[in-house]
């Protein structure tokens, strides 16, 4: 009978305590616009709205700007997460989700502009946008930048071991030559796009080539290397390095960044080089939606986001590179040293957009499905 | 409302049964449907199908011969789909045949046990299945991996001298697969076994069977049910595999459910992801339903 009575109070004080852990700790008056001298980073005070939703990529905001923002402009901002530009897309196209901000990536700018998900930005808002580099605005998916702020940005080069790999050059032929002595410990990512595009800027084409057959050789190509490739992954391609499983890896900065900081569990000899041959360029980029319910709020926030200090300590939060010039005299000069993150002009010239290809996207599946096939048997 | 059921046989059983029905219809066969019609379509730019829909049954010739697609290029091998298909069903005997060969005698041994250790080790064979499969197979990714625990603990015996390469590669995705799959063929062969009576056994020896023909005479034709329960539990999902091979084979072993896997993702080609998926569920149907019927001859024929 005790036995009962005890599991029914545990079955009923349990979920009132998790309950009681998961109120959100700003349940206490909120303090909007009252208080403080008026920064002037908040727009027409009289405008916004108590809160905004944003939708973001994990670990890609400081939550003590959260905090700034909330205390300086009296907004507060509720974050989702997504894992991939696609299910973005998804969760857009379902409707009923009210977002007020979300960071979309390059092509997914291009395509969210193209079925009418984003709205034009108020640039009379958005001052910050002054503080771009020219390398990250006017791009491809956004020509007239009326739709996007850059948020942060980043390439695909590759992962070296230099505990291994004593020598290396800046050049794909590190991870395409027959003749490696590094043969077996080479991964590449699994991504149609990324991995022909490489074997396709290392043959002197463009990444977003479509001729048949410039493909056809960027296969044979793939098919000469797979020899020598122990692993095509995009997740676990930074474990497989620090474990010395691989010594070369064809990889993302952000896992190039994590597989090189000892704070994240990574090594400090694994070093991060952008091919000269030429190497993918991405940008995540601040938008919002056309059903954003507090658009105004919105583009304050991300104005916000791009003053020159505020930008500067995300982007030292994050370890991304930072579109925001003006932001570059906040940072630890350390980090604008890496190259890898912070390449200079001279190579920024040889990086090259991923575009959608259109109905060719057809040709780059098939090319990957024939190259597959052969790897396999 | 109670009252239209009460009383009425047909009614109560109508009641009873129309919210798994329901369910069916709505979650199962409706989305089949939606597969069925965009598999006719096709491919827009963002994903999806392209609007206005045109039909067309280029997906699904273009499973069977390669060669027909506007991309198929000059040494094109019409046998590139059907090939990965080819390939998937090996794999899927070879790991239906371990899990049999090694669950037939596991279940043997559970079912001989007393009733509380065979309740314990029904148990151990299930916990797995608590964990998240994904979960599974990431864990299996550090025992097996060049680093691993297996290559650490041969290489610090002496045993070997470079680690051995389990992973990445066919080997590994057949292990994975096996390792996830084991306890599909475990269950319905304990229950086989356990039903067999095992006096039967000491009859065939009786009358002078040694023990191994009378396995294969008596015992085995008797526990078929769960032997064919087994191999297409096991068969079925394992075709169509996509998450151990990803992980296993270091994106090098291509499977059919890699491939769909890739249709509603980077490739953006719903209608040809759901040509195949149909045309996979089709053919491995009629696999299924030749085995049974030609397995059920033979084992009548063997009793």
């Amino acid at each position: 009978m005790n036995k009962i009575l005890i599991y029914l109070l545990v079955l009923l004080v349990l979920p009132a305590m998790l309950l009681a852990a998961c109120q959100p700790a700003a349940q206490t008056p909120a303090a909007p616009t009252a208080g403080g001298t008026d920064s002037g980073r908040c727009g027409d005070r009289s405008k916004l709205a108590k809160e905004i939703y944003l939708y973001n990529w994990t670990e890609y905001l400081d939550p003590d700007l959260k905090v700034k923002f909330e205390e300086e402009c009296g907004v507060t901002v509720i974050e989702t997460n997504f894992d991939s530009n696609e299910s973005l897309l998804a969760t857009l196209q379902a409707g009923g989700a009210e977002y007020d901000v979300i960071v979309p990536s390059d092509y997914m700018v291009q395509i969210l502009i193209a079925e009418g998900y984003v709205m034009k930005l108020d640039y009379s808002v958005i001052t910050n946008i002054k503080n771009m580099e020219a390398l990250n605005v006017n791009q491809y998916f956004d020509p007239e930048q009326e739709y996007t702020v850059p948020w942060f940005w980043g390439t695909s080069g590759f992962a070296v071991d230099t505990s291994v790999v004593k020598e290396y050059t800046n050049s794909w032929s590190m991870l395409f030559d027959p003749n490696s002595p590094y043969c077996g410990k080479i991964s590449m990512l699994k991504d149609e796009r990324e991995t022909i595009g490489a074997a396709l800027m290392y043959l002197g084409y463009s990444i977003n080539d479509t001729d048949p057959a410039h493909l056809e050789q960027a296969k044979t190509l793939l098919i000469e290397q797979s020899k020598c490739v122990k692993a095509y992954d995009s997740e676990t391609n930074d474990d497989l390095i620090i474990t010395g499983e691989i010594v070369l890896s064809h990889m993302w900065t952000g896992d190039a960044l994590l597989a090189s900081d000892p704070d994240t569990g990574g090594r400090a000899d694994i070093a991060y080089v952008i091919p000269k041959e030429g190497c993918t360029i991405w940008q995540d980029n601040m938008a919002v939606p056309t059903t954003a319910p507090n658009a105004y709020t919105a583009m304050v926030f991300i104005n916000y986001m791009q003053y020159p200090e505020i930008a500067a300590q995300n982007a030292v939060f994050v370890g991304y590179a930072s579109p925001n010039k003006a932001a570059k005299a906040f940072i630890d000069p350390e980090m604008l040293a890496n190259q890898g993150v912070y390449p200079p002009p001279e190579v920024e010239k040889t990086l090259q957009w991923i575009q959608d290809v259109g109905d060719a996207l057809g040709l780059y599946d098939r090319i990957w499905t024939e190259f597959l096939a052969a790897v396999g048997s | 409302m109670l009252n239209f059921f009460r009383g009425n046989k047909k009614r109560q059983l109508f009641g009873l049964i129309s919210p798994g029905a329901l369910w069916i219809l709505l979650f199962f066969n409706l989305p089949l449907l939606i597969m069925l019609f965009i598999s006719f379509a096709e491919r827009g730019r963002t994903g999806g199908i392209a609007s206005p829909v045109v039909y067309t049954l280029e997906n699904y010739k273009q499973f069977f011969n390669a060669c027909v697609s506007q991309y198929a290029g000059p040494q094109c091998d019409p046998f590139l789909y059907l090939g990965i298909f080819g390939s998937s069903v090996r794999i899927a005997f070879v790991v239906t045949f371990f899990c049999i060969l090694a669950g037939y005698p596991l279940a043997y041994f559970m079912a001989r046990q007393k009733p509380l250790w065979r309740d314990t080790l029904m148990l151990l064979v299930i916990i797995p299945f608590w964990t998240n499969f994904l979960v599974r197979t990431y864990a299996l990714k550090t025992v097996m991996s060049g680093e691993g625990l297996i290559n650490t603990i041969l290489m610090n015996l002496g045993l070997i001298s470079a680690p051995l390469e389990m992973m990445f590669n066919e080997f590994g995705v057949i292990v994975g697969l096996v390792y996830g799959y084991l306890p599909f063929a475990v269950l319905p062969m304990y229950t086989s076994v356990e039903k067999f009576d095992h006096s039967l056994m000491e009859a065939a020896a009786d009358l002078g069977a040694p023990p191994s023909r009378a396995f294969w005479r008596v015992m085995l034709p008797m526990t078929m049910p769960g032997v064919i329960a087994a191999l297409v539990l096991v068969f079925v999902p394992v075709v169509g595999a996509f998450i151990t091979p990803d992980i296993m084979g270091g994106g090098k072993v291509e499977m059919i459910g890699t491939l769909i896997n890739r249709q509603f993702g980077v490739a953006r080609n719903w209608p040809f992801g759901s040509a195949m998926s149909l045309i996979l569920m089709v053919l491995v149907l009629l696999g299924v339903i030749y085995y049974f019927r030609s397995s059920s001859e033979e084992t009548r024929r063997a009793m």
